[in-house]
């Protein structure tokens, strides 16, 4: 979802430890390191990686191009390949006719089926293109804040992997415990009482 | 910290009673949500309230949608036992308009409308409006942070239930 949709929607992180310096080239090496590669010509089903925020398609990294003002602008792309099951029912089918036409037998055995089937998939995963999905993101480094555009549990968890893996640095989703925890300046002795909450009744 | 996975559900309790709470400031204490925001004109529910109902092990969820989103019948499911779990809410600052919806669970907003920025015809205007919309979406994050950190503020203590909470009931029996 872009950052200028007319309708966002947004899960908010705090960015756990600090980046070295030079900052920015290391942000540029998290980003260029871990980039979306092509799987359309290839097996895997999935693949995630960062992307550019104005051209998601071409990656490009350079001339500090996720830069703007005092922020880090770049989108996180999630390819996947989904392979209908009707196409995969057929052409197992088709694929089991002629193993028993051609071995002149009445069955094939349990493991012969699976390995047809592994085979079918394989083969069509490599003709079927992957379908991208953009997420973007904006990160503020100095404040160590970082603003995910999706809600999607999957896409991120997704985030939190490939950002850990990238820059090594943990990012904390903001939920109600977080949220009190980390972000409403209670005192050591508050924590400790939001520790031992229990729900209220609001009738009697 | 806990866990994160831990601490989010046992804990997300708190977000409902937070988003219950606000109904309930918004109501009768409009003078909160000034203290949480300066330029503040309003803030009001929309057109979606979700509540839900924790009894006996069974989950009773109760969704009220349209616009000026039944208050009677959300408060007919707060005297039976209900909190809430997700508001659409309308603030307003200057002349200016933002919608979208919180989720108690999680405090993740979602359907974020902004007052309307400039047209982006070229890369600079790319830059702009995106500052732009950083701004307008900074505005609701902080009224929700500054609105949040009141309520947990009063939940650690004995106020709340020896006077919020006393003062909700009476809201929600009246």
């Amino acid at each position: 979802m872009s950052i200028l949709s007319s309708s966002v929607s947004v899960t908010r992180y705090i960015v756990k430890g600090k980046l070295e310096k030079p900052v920015l080239e290391k942000i540029y090496n998290g980003l260029t390191q871990n980039s979306i590669k092509d799987i359309d010509d290839d097996h895997p089903e999935k693949i995630v990686g960062w992307t550019s925020f104005e051209n998601p398609y071409v990656p490009d990294f350079e001339g500090s191009s996720f830069v703007i003002g005092s922020y880090m602008v770049f989108s996180m792309r999630l390819d996947r390949k989904s392979i209908p099951s009707k196409v995969i029912q057929k052409h197992y089918a088709i694929e089991m006719a002629r193993q028993l036409k051609e071995s002149g037998r009445k069955y094939l055995s349990r493991n012969e089926k699976k390995s047809i089937k592994d085979h079918v998939i394989d083969v069509l995963s490599l003709r079927i293109p992957a379908t991208p999905n953009i997420y973007d993101l904006i990160w503020n480094v100095e404040e160590s804040w970082l603003w995910f555009f999706s809600n999607l549990k999957a896409a991120n968890e997704e985030l939190e992997t490939l950002f850990l893996k990238s820059f090594n640095l943990s990012l904390i989703r903001l939920f109600p415990y977080t949220t009190a925890d980390l972000m409403s300046g209670l005192s050591d002795k508050d924590r400790d009482l939001l520790l031992n909450l229990s729900p209220t009744k609001f009738t009697e | 910290m806990l866990d994160v996975a831990v601490s989010y559900n046992r804990y997300k309790f708190l977000g409902h009673e937070f988003l219950t709470w606000l109904w309930f400031i918004m109501e009768n204490q409009q003078d909160i949500l000034k203290e949480s925001d300066k330029e503040l004109v309003s803030l009001d529910i929309g057109n979606r309230i979700v509540l839900e109902n924790n009894k006996n092990d069974t989950k009773e969820s109760i969704t009220i949608k349209g616009d000026k989103a039944g208050l009677e019948e959300g408060i007919l499911s707060l005297q039976k036992g209900a909190v809430v779990t997700e508001l659409n809410l309308i603030y307003k600052s200057g002349n200016n308009e933002w919608r979208f919806n919180i989720k108690g669970e999680s405090l993740n907003i979602s359907s974020l409308k902004t007052p309307a920025t400039g047209p982006v015809e070229t890369k600079e205007d790319i830059e702009a409006a995106l500052l732009e919309k950083v701004y307008l979406y900074e505005r609701i994050f902080v009224l929700i942070n500054n609105l949040y950190k009141q309520f947990i503020s009063l939940r650690v203590t004995n106020r709340w239930e020896k006077d919020v909470v006393m003062q909700i009931r009476k809201w929600i029996a009246s």
